[in-house]
């Protein structure tokens, strides 16, 4: 931060003028960058098909609507299913989740190693998308629900853990002391310093995980992996377009639902 | 009794924060801790309970070296070492009467903790304690509904309930106002003297210290510049504790060059 002086008065800049210039340099060579990478795509791109967009956007739509309202009865089942894996995978992943937080927290590792572990665990599960997971499980136990449950819990593990054990770092460390002092046991203190103090995060995360999930679980049938993605996977390939919008509806309606049934209990936490 | 031999503490840091401190506390003793920030006295304290792992020296409570204990049984010498802190410590939302509670832990396994299943006994001396500090009627609130005095209440019937032989007490009124202050310190006094209990008191509050302890230790760099009863601390003590700076004006007059040090014994000392 320069501060100049002139004449016996001290004069103040954000910076100066050198500092000025190299900003602007560097703005203009970021749209250039840009620039290029534009032309570039746009070199590669069929421009027949993207000018014939619009009207295969409108056919598409045309033919999904009205929706088929009657595939509703075909669709009670799945959309349970879609459910189901929301919710286990959430809780499988809440019981992995805590521990593993706990130990990767430098503040309540037993030890270095277990806490380079327990990271590990974290960034592992949470760089593989929970489509890929449900690829990788389909193959190993075959479609259906299990696989989607046990996908859509190993890469929230990694979400909560990460979440989690922040939470804990964060904790205030004086009445961890106080109750230390007293003599109470490691097992103790986790329970009456730390444990009151990160409950309503936990919880909050958990139900935030819970909303994240639900929207997933509709993807992971994609893949074979249980729930709604199934139907709209089927709809797709036979260009059922009608049933494909009201899978979207269906969709939308239980996100919705979801978004204010999480929002009521983090309000009832604080 | 506690006696402190030779006590070092050597931060990874490399800082020296306690070079060879020895003390003596007899029964019933109050004694106040002053000295700037940074002179070592919450290490001192915490050095103790062992809350920080001295480097060297011995902690003698009674015929028990706190130093040479291990795990388990630092716990049980903890029981009996009260603490009481700066802001209180409490856990904010657990109730008052689980944080008065949480006093007796080291008494009752992890699960009767765990479902809050204390003995009677206990739970009466809790009622009691709560009466004596003027909480009877909040057991059920949360410790984060209280006002900063009411809390301090609280740690002090926390510490109590541990049934303590020596209370330490961590610059208790740092974080009230003057009036409080001085209620939470008579508080201390009087429990202190109806149980017959040594304190050791880290304040910042020089007239405080004065007003309510009956020896008061220096404490500079990690070392102590003076022990003697609160009436022998004159100015050219004060100077020697805190550094230099006029300790009878009473007004802005004159600044001295580390203002920045002097607030917290702002209040003008009369030599007694």
């Amino acid at each position: 931060m320069p501060v100049l002086e002139k004449n016996g008065i001290k004069t103040w800049q954000w910076r100066d003028q050198r500092q000025v210039l190299t900003e602007y340099a560097l703005w203009l060579l970021l749209l250039l960058v840009m620039l290029i990478c534009a032309r570039f795509i746009a070199e590669r791109t069929t421009w027949s098909f993207v000018l014939d967009a619009p009207r295969q956007g409108g056919e598409m739509i045309a033919r999904g609507v009205p929706p088929r309202w009657d595939y509703m009865s075909q669709l009670w089942r799945p959309l349970w299913d879609t459910l189901t894996i929301a919710t286990l995978g959430t809780a499988l992943s809440f019981i992995i989740a805590v521990p593993v937080a706990f130990l990767a927290a430098r503040n309540t590792t037993p030890h270095l190693i277990v806490r380079y572990l327990a990271l590990l665990i974290i960034v592992g599960t949470r760089s593989v998308n929970s489509l890929i997971w449900a690829l990788i499980l389909v193959v190993i136990l075959g479609p259906g629900v299990l696989s989607g449950t046990l996908a859509i819990a190993l890469r929230s593990v990694g979400f909560m853990g990460k979440l989690i054990y922040e939470g804990i770092e964060e904790i205030n460390p004086e009445p961890v002391e106080a109750i230390r002092s007293t003599g109470a046991s490691g097992a103790q203190v986790l329970s009456y310093a730390i444990w009151p103090q990160v409950i309503t995060n936990i919880l909050g995360v958990t139900i935030y995980r819970w909303d994240i999930n639900l929207r997933e679980s509709t993807v992971v049938g994609l893949v074979g992996a249980g729930g709604i993605g199934i139907q709209l996977d089927a709809s797709i390939n036979t260009l059922r377009w009608n049933q494909v919008s009201m899978i979207l509806i269906v969709i939308f309606v239980s996100v919705f639902i979801s978004e204010w049934i999480s929002a009521k209990a983090r309000q009832a936490l604080i | 009794m506690l006696r402190i031999e030779s006590l070092t503490k050597r931060y990874p840091t490399g800082d020296m924060a306690l070079k060879g401190v020895n003390l003596e506390v007899p029964d019933g003793q109050v004694m106040a801790l002053i000295g700037p920030s940074g002179a070592g006295k919450s290490t001192l304290i915490r050095c103790i309970n062992r809350l920080v792992e001295p480097t060297s020296g011995n902690v003698w409570l009674n015929r028990v070296n706190l130093t040479r204990l291990n795990t388990r049984e630092l716990r049980q010498a903890r029981r009996k070492i009260g603490m009481i802190f700066q802001e209180y410590a409490l856990v904010e939302r657990l109730t008052v009467m689980e944080n008065v509670l949480s006093g007796q832990l080291g008494y009752v396994n992890f699960w009767q903790s765990w479902f809050r299943k204390f003995p009677q006994s206990t739970i009466d001396e809790a009622f009691r304690l709560l009466d004596r500090v003027g909480l009877s009627e909040f057991p059920d609130k949360r410790a984060d509904a209280l006002s900063g005095g009411q809390r301090q209440r609280v740690g002090i019937a926390r510490a109590l309930l541990q049934n303590p032989e020596l209370l330490l007490v961590d610059e208790p009124t740092a974080s009230l106002d003057p009036k409080t202050s001085r209620q939470i310190m008579r508080l201390i006094n009087e429990l202190a003297s109806e149980r017959g209990l040594s304190v050791i008191i880290n304040i910042h509050d020089v007239p405080l210290a004065q007003m309510f302890a009956q020896r008061i230790v220096g404490l500079r760099f990690g070392e102590v510049v003076y022990d003697g009863p609160p009436n022998r601390l004159t100015p050219a003590v004060l100077n020697e504790i805190y550094g230099e700076e006029d300790w009878n004006a009473s007004g802005p007059a004159q600044d001295s060059q580390d203002s920045e040090d002097s607030e917290s014994v702002s209040v003008g000392v009369a030599a007694h």
